[in-house]
């Protein structure tokens, strides 16, 4: 029987890695795979809550932050792409047109 | 058994999203999150989220990761690996996570929480987690379901729009 | 001292159907030399054995001892992977797939779904297959071939939700048991058209076979590969046609159960219908011409998607208000 708080700690480190990669990497590429990372840590934990209560909420909620993936990969890469069409550059903090 | 097969997955999650954080070439980090995904479709088959598992691999690592290393092609990577990696900020950000990382040590370590409570289905057997679940997602949290395709679907007109190569006569 | 019995068990049935499997799949590459040449009116391969019959065992042989290149320019991690994270999901496939009553490797819950999701990754050792060889062609097949296979995948995943609905479980062995009387193809044969369709297109067969479109592509996604990784490949790409006919016998065609004044054992019957959901296949690549690119999206997007849509409308019509 795995108890609740290793599923918990092992969705506060996945969350903590992605929130890492979010703030420190410069290619958005790379923040958005963070952020799919991020995602997926809170999946974790919502499982592990659906575990540990044996109540199917938690599964629901997962699906859903799926779907909520499933959109922001899209939107996400289509920005991406259309900005490296544009000012073929894919890193943030050169992103600055609006900065001065 | 159960707890040795959680270490595993759980390590192998962890070794995975570091080496997807880390590395320089998109593709590698996209392939390394893959891999955490696959590791991560087992840890929920462990936790009784059979359905869950599935569509982990069949969404995610199948569909959305399949999406990115689509649109990584569509791009140059090869100049973005010479470039410098990291933002200036990333000490800041360094020390912001670690803080971020002992506020939840100590939230988790007060613990407390009593065992788990068991499935009314067992794993592996019919009637299982694949019915109950569609039970639930289709009477208690319609409205959600029918509100995340809406979503979708905003998304995908939102994607078109945004990544359509403008027509010019 | 149980579960080392029951691990003893399944490992000895994996080891029985991956190599049967791989025996087999080894005689399909004979199989559709044959069958080419003799829809062309050749002979075909007649030189090692009877009829060619070790011909498979040459060519597996060959293919070991030669030389494995790595070409300069790849990136050499992910080139060597790609052709295992093809090979692989291929073969994971079967251990759901019911053979016969009582032979199965294991029965889950998600049955069709775990096929359905682990198919869906044999795409990555395409794309990675492509980008590594650092080649045009190659990138340009994985390209085609992850638009393809993207695209099919739903309506191949949507075809299969009538006869789910029909069976009411994604266990793939009550899938069998609700054939007992009917087939599903008689119920649903507009799912199975569209199925066989889509399989088709998931398994890059023609006239599907764009990413590999060998008269303008050289090879596509695997131009670069030689010796036992293009092995690999090549024996993924039969593996992924049992799997996907084995999925068509199972869902459409009433898996192992035969007709029942005709004494024959399960898996005799499974092996037939296989056998001639895998002529069809070899029969079309000796007769149709390849589609073009924006062809093939058409016929999904237009044509299959509603068809299979409309599909699932009237399974779920006629079953709330007859059954």
């Amino acid at each position: 029987m795995v108890p609740l708080t290793h599923y918990l700690a092992l969705g506060a480190i996945l969350f903590l890695i992605g929130a890492a990669g979010v703030i420190m990497r410069r290619n958005a590429i790379m923040i958005l795979l963070s952020i799919e990372l991020m995602l997926n840590s809170v999946n974790i934990t919502f499982v592990g809550f659906a575990r540990q209560w044996a109540d199917l909420t938690g599964q629901v909620f997962a699906i859903f932050v799926i779907a909520v993936a499933a959109c922001e990969a899209a939107v996400g890469l289509a920005i991406l792409i259309s900005l490296n069409r544009d000012r073929s550059m894919v890193n943030v903090d050169e992103i600055n047109l609006l900065k001065w | 058994m159960e707890l040795v097969f959680f270490y595993l997955f759980a390590a192998g999650i962890v070794g995975a999203s570091l080496l997807m954080v880390t590395r320089a070439n998109v593709i590698h980090a996209a392939l390394s999150l893959v891999l955490a995904f696959l590791f991560m479709a087992g840890l929920f088959v462990l936790a009784g989220a059979e359905f869950l598992a599935g569509v982990q691999i069949l969404i995610y690592a199948g569909g959305i990761m399949v999406l990115y290393l689509f649109s990584i092609m569509l791009m140059n990577v090869g100049v973005a690996v010479r470039l410098r990696q990291w933002h200036r900020q990333s000490a800041l950000a360094l020390a912001a996570a670690l803080l971020l990382a002992a506020e939840v040590w100590v939230v988790l370590g007060r613990g407390g929480y009593p065992a788990a409570q068991a499935w009314s289905w067992r794993l592996g057997q019919t009637p299982g987690n694949v019915e109950a679940l569609g039970q639930v997602l289709y009477t208690k949290f319609l409205f959600p379901f029918e509100v995340a395709s809406v979503l979708l679907l905003a998304a995908m007109i939102g994607a078109i729009v945004l990544a359509k190569r403008q027509i010019t006569r | 001292m149980e579960i080392a019995a029951e691990a003893v068990i399944a490992l000895v049935k994996i080891a029985v159907v991956l190599g049967v499997v791989s025996l087999v799949v080894a005689y399909l590459t004979y199989l559709e030399r044959k069958i080419i040449a003799h829809i062309q009116q050749r002979l075909g391969p007649m030189r090692v054995g009877w009829h060619g019959l070790l011909q498979p065992i040459a060519d597996g042989v060959k293919l070991f001892l030669k030389e494995d290149i790595i070409p300069d320019k790849a990136d050499k991690v992910v080139f060597v992977i790609a052709p295992i994270m093809v090979l692989v999901p291929a073969f994971v496939e079967y251990s759901v797939l019911p053979f016969s009553s009582t032979f199965y490797i294991t029965q889950v819950n998600i049955g069709i779904f775990f096929i359905l999701a682990v198919s869906s990754l044999g795409v990555f050792g395409i794309v990675m297959a492509g980008w590594a060889s650092n080649s045009k062609y190659s990138l340009l097949g994985a390209l085609r071939s992850a638009a393809q296979m993207l695209s099919y995948e739903i309506f191949l995943g949507f075809s299969l939700i009538g006869p789910l609905m029909l069976a009411g479980s994604l266990n793939m062995q009550k899938i069998v048991e609700a054939q007992s009387d009917v087939w599903f193809v008689f119920y649903q044969p507009l799912a199975f058209v569209v199925f066989f369709i889509a399989a088709l297109a998931e398994t890059n067969r023609v006239p599907f076979d764009l990413p590999e479109a060998e008269t303008e592509l050289v090879a596509g996604f695997h131009t670069e590969y030689s010796g036992m990784k293009f092995a690999f490949f090549f024996l993924a790409e039969y593996a992924n046609i049992m799997v996907t006919s084995s999925v068509a016998v199972t869902l459409f065609f009433g898996g192992w159960k035969g007709i029942s004044w005709i004494p024959l054992p399960g898996f005799v019957w499974y092996a037939l219908k296989l056998g001639a959901i895998i002529f069809v296949f070899i029969w079309l690549r000796a007769t149709l011409p390849r589609y073009r690119y924006d062809q093939l999206m058409r016929l999904g997007w237009k044509f299959m998607f509603p068809l299979v849509m409309a599909n699932i409308f009237l399974t779920g019509l006629v079953k709330y208000l007859f059954l």
